[in-house]
């Protein structure tokens, strides 16, 4: 198992060599991995059927309790068996509808790695790596849509659609967090079996909302929804396999998989049937009033999604059926309608339904298979679409809340659903014959292939639904409900009120594609004037604030005066600690000074004059040196009370940074007074209070011990354990090693840091 | 910079092998008796800094034979090189290891994990500082 979702990255690598060897078979010869991959989901299902489901476990952080296990039930097997079933046709496609692009081996190293972070999460059992794998499709997808960088557009749709999913990514972490204390564990399959009342918890409310602001950014629910349109600029294999069929239903996915534990409360159902529902109805409506063939497209896949996460929420036992035929049923559809309207684009060279018409001719069995995806897409028998909406139909009648009013945005939905499936399917295919760009033939076969087998296996499930039943729905539907539920498909349920809903949505879906030419400006005239209070318009607003912030923000705190930085830290560092002291532990001096000696006094006095001088001189060599004056005496302390390693370790430190400083000298410009007398009093008044604080602070630590101290533990110990004498170095090098590893690399990064400065200075000199 | 005094000049070439060779001697000795990889660096990078004030910077660099940098790095990688036997072995990372090798004469030469990584620690230092002395000398030049 770990080898099956490993296996996309390892191919990956090696992926631009291959392609040197392949050459334009590249596509196929990739495609033989998530071939094998589903062959191999496929062996998986009988013991899924006989245990329910299969946990696997590979030991990554045990200390932290972050292992890679997987958990493998109908549920996740869905959806692993659609990720790689229809990776395999969208890497065929891709082979040849990118064939010849300059970018296509590192178009195939992101597809693969996008397609294994796909499969790690809806395989991972824990909690953690479900986010870093959630994570990681979101970086991929971002690269994807980013595919063409040299288009300005592209790239911002890119940043976009990273901006909503990641966002919400860490939002998700969050949730997920937070549904680990609950449950007290971070495997997901645990979580599910306790039957602890999550929905009872503290944070249930809190980790609902985290969760699914996640969910609901990366499946483009409203009012998230706008990225996924935008996310079309990719190239048109990844909108098929990322945008409709996999990546996008990753939120669905967490929604559904958690169905059974938090699925209890009423913020849960309540919150998804409403933005289901809003989701839903919003993308038909959307669908129906573009006219690029590829955001018709990415609209009905929201109205999709829309009624995915509603049906997850509606929760009764026929909605839970629907939701797994429904989620089956688009991925299918889907990704055949993608991949067809690509071969449009490839073969005709615009993208405007507008300006398609009469293409059966020029392409037959691009027709036939469109009308196929097409009818599925508008629910009509005998497509597994039609069982789907059926079943779809009957669980909103049933639902026990909200019944009619999500039944009538189901219905309207699907009217809006029927005139969009026309419009792919009609309107380029039959009709007057259009001017096109190019003058259009038939596809390749490999861009044919993929959408072809799609929309069989759709005609196959629809007049045969026990067979996918049987296999895999039944228990998949289980998983989502948390107990075993009994389905029964069929294409033909009698005369019943879903059916006459069926039957009207179509007429009102025929007659409203009649009258599209007429509706379409004035449908545009309104959408354009909504789009200005739209979420998208938010969301450009919210990145203007970022920037407006963020300059405030330099301006103010950031502006390269170092002695405000300084100013700054040193006055909310110390203000913090010393109100921390005050609050907490009081002021509290006890100073016995009967047993100190005269050359203690002495070196006190040394310090004391240092440091003034050293702050009031207008020489900086004066400065330098007295400050090496305060830190040998510094030194001379540490020797006096026995701490010969530290007492070395100051006097060396102390020579080489007044080293260190004298070579700096020579290159500052002549010593001026810049600063004002009101901000040298306000530097002296912070400073006078960092040291004040500090002093109280050390002898505040000198009367209290909130633990035993650990020196008599190193005491005792460092001879047997470290085999040293010299505590300070055992310490270093062997006790608290890892922090001397820590420092070291900072030291080293440190080096590296000046050496660029010095290095970059020197060569601006250069410059003619 | 460099100096032409001919003290500097004489002073620095009989203090500097002391200076080094007091500095291994505090490196091989610092876990017993105070000393150690840090202060050793310090001292040896002390002593290249003298030598530096003497004779300029690009003498120093060819006395100090590699690079300041890699210097840097090789002691980055003395540290971590002392994690492998613990991870050979399965321990938790930096878990010392200790080997005995008995010299003629009946005594025995410790060699540790943790010396490897104060050796480590000393030429990560001293590494450090060569950097920035050499470095901040050449832009000055």
């Amino acid at each position: 198992m770990l080898l099956a979702v490993l296996s996309g990255f390892l191919l990956a690598i090696v992926a631009p060599a291959l392609h040197r060897v392949t050459g334009r078979y590249i596509g196929w010869t990739l495609a033989i991995l998530p071939a094998s991959l589903t062959a191999y989901f496929a062996s998986l299902i009988p013991e899924v059927q006989a245990n329910g489901s299969i946990v696997l476990e590979y030991a990554w952080l045990p200390g932290l309790g972050i292992n890679l296990n997987f958990l493998v039930d109908g549920l996740s097997l869905v959806f692993a068996l659609m990720i790689s079933g229809i990776g395999t046709f969208i890497l065929i496609y891709a082979g040849a509808y990118l064939a010849g692009h300059k970018y296509l081996a590192r178009f195939f190293v992101i597809m693969l790695s996008f397609m294994a972070s796909m499969l790690g999460l809806v395989l991972s059992d824990n909690l953690i790596s479900i986010f870093v794998f959630w994570e990681l499709t979101s970086i991929t997808s971002y690269m994807l849509i980013g595919f063409n960088h040299e288009d300005m557009e592209a790239r911002k749709c890119a940043l976009q659609g990273l901006f909503v999913t990641a966002g919400g990514g860490l939002v998700l972490m969050a949730g997920l967090i937070l549904l680990s204390i609950m449950g007290d564990s971070y495997s997901m399959s645990e979580i599910l079996a306790s039957d602890l009342a999550l929905h009872q918890h503290a944070f249930y409310t809190g980790a609902v909302i985290c969760i699914l602001a996640g969910c609901f950014t990366k499946s483009a629910q409203v009012p998230f929804h706008f990225w996924l349109p935008n996310a079309m600029a990719a190239p048109t294999p990844v909108s098929a396999f990322l945008h409709s069929a996999t990546m996008v239903k990753a939120g669905v996915y967490l929604m559904a998989r958690l169905n059974p534990s938090l699925g209890e409360g009423e913020l849960w159902s309540q919150a998804l049937m409403l933005f289901g529902a809003a989701t839903m109805f919003t993308g038909a409506y959307l669908a129906f009033s573009s006219t690029g063939i590829k955001k018709v497209l990415a609209y009905s896949t929201i109205m999709a999604l829309g009624t995915l996460t509603m049906l997850i929420g509606v929760g009764t036992e026929l909605a839970l059926t629907a939701f797994i035929c429904f989620l089956v049923a688009h991925s299918l559809y889907k990704g055949a309608l993608f991949m067809i309207a690509g071969a449009l684009d490839h073969e005709t060279g615009t993208k405007d339904i507008t300006r398609m018409g009469g293409l059966r001719r020029a392409m037959p069995v691009t027709t036939v298979i469109a009308c196929l995806a097409a009818l599925s897409l508008a629910g009509l028998p005998p497509l597994f679409g039609f069982i789907a909406k059926e079943l779809l139909f009957e669980s909103l009648l049933d639902s026990p809340l909200w019944s009619a009013g999500l039944t009538t945005a189901a219905v309207a939905a699907a009217v809006l659903i029927v005139g969009v499936a026309g419009l792919v399917a009609i309107k380029p295919f039959f009709g007057k014959v259009a001017n096109t760009p190019k003058t259009p033939h038939e596809a390749p076969f490999g861009m044919l292939v993929g959408p072809a087998v799609l929309s069989v296996i759709a005609l196959v499930f629809g007049l045969a639904p026990f067979l996918p039943e049987g296999a895999l729905l039944q228990s998949a539907v289980g998983s989502v409900n948390g107990a075993a539920v009994e389905t029964h498909l069929a294409l033909w349920h009698g005369v019943n009120v879903p059916l006459i809903l069926s039957i009207g949505s179509l007429v009102l879906g025929l007659s409203l594609l009649a009258g599209w030419n007429r509706l379409q400006p004035s449908i545009y005239a309104i959408n354009t004037s909504a789009a200005r209070f739209g979420p998208e318009a938010g969301y450009f607003r919210f990145m203007e604030g970022i920037t407006v912030v963020a300059a405030w923000q330099t301006r103010v705190l950031q502006n390269g005066v170092l002695g405000l930085y300084l100013l700054l830290l040193v006055a909310v560092t110390f203000g913090l600690a010393g109100y921390t002291l005050l609050t907490k532990q009081g002021i509290t001096v006890s100073l016995d000074l009967t047993d100190s000696h005269f050359y203690e006094w002495g070196i006190a006095l040394l310090l004391l004059v240092a440091a003034v001088f050293a702050s009031a001189t207008h020489s900086r060599l004066g400065s330098v040196a007295s400050m090496g004056v305060l830190g040998f005496g510094v030194a001379l302390t540490f020797i006096l009370f026995s701490a010969p390693d530290l007492g070395i370790t100051q006097l060396l430190v102390e020579t080489l940074t007044v080293i260190l400083l004298v070579l700096v000298l020579f290159k500052l410009p002549e010593f001026v007074n810049l600063s004002s007398p009101f901000e040298r009093y306000r530097d002296l008044a912070v400073a006078t209070f960092a040291g004040v604080v500090m002093t109280l602070l050390i002898l505040a630590a000198l009367d209290v011990q909130y633990f035993e101290s650990i020196s008599s533990y190193y005491i005792e110990n460092s001879g047997t354990l470290g085999h040293g004498r010299n505590i300070v170095n055992v310490i270093l090098v062997d006790f608290r090693a890892l922090d001397t590893l820590g420092e070291i690399f900072v030291l080293s990064l440190a080096a590296l840091g000046v050496l660029s400065m010095i290095k970059l200075r020197a060569e601006d000199q250069y410059k003619p | 910079m460099k100096s032409n005094t001919l003290i500097l000049h004489t002073a620095a070439l009989f203090i500097m092998p002391l200076q080094l060779m007091f500095s291994v001697f505090l490196l091989l000795r610092g876990h017993d008796e105070p000393g150690g990889g840090f202060i050793g660096g310090l001292v040896a990078a002390s002593a290249f800094v003298l030598y530096a004030f003497a004779f300029g910077s690009e003498p120093t660099r060819r006395i100090l034979r590699v690079a300041p940098r890699d210097l840097l790095a090789a002691g980055l990688l003395f540290a971590i090189a002392s994690t492998i036997p613990a991870f050979l072995a399965g321990q938790p990372m930096l878990t010392a290891h200790w080997w005995e090798l008995p010299l003629p004469g009946g005594s025995y030469l410790k060699l540790s994990t943790p010396l490897i990584f104060d050796i480590g620690v000393y030429a990560a230092v001293l590494g450090t500082i060569m950097t920035f002395v050499i470095n901040l000398m050449e832009s000055e030049e």
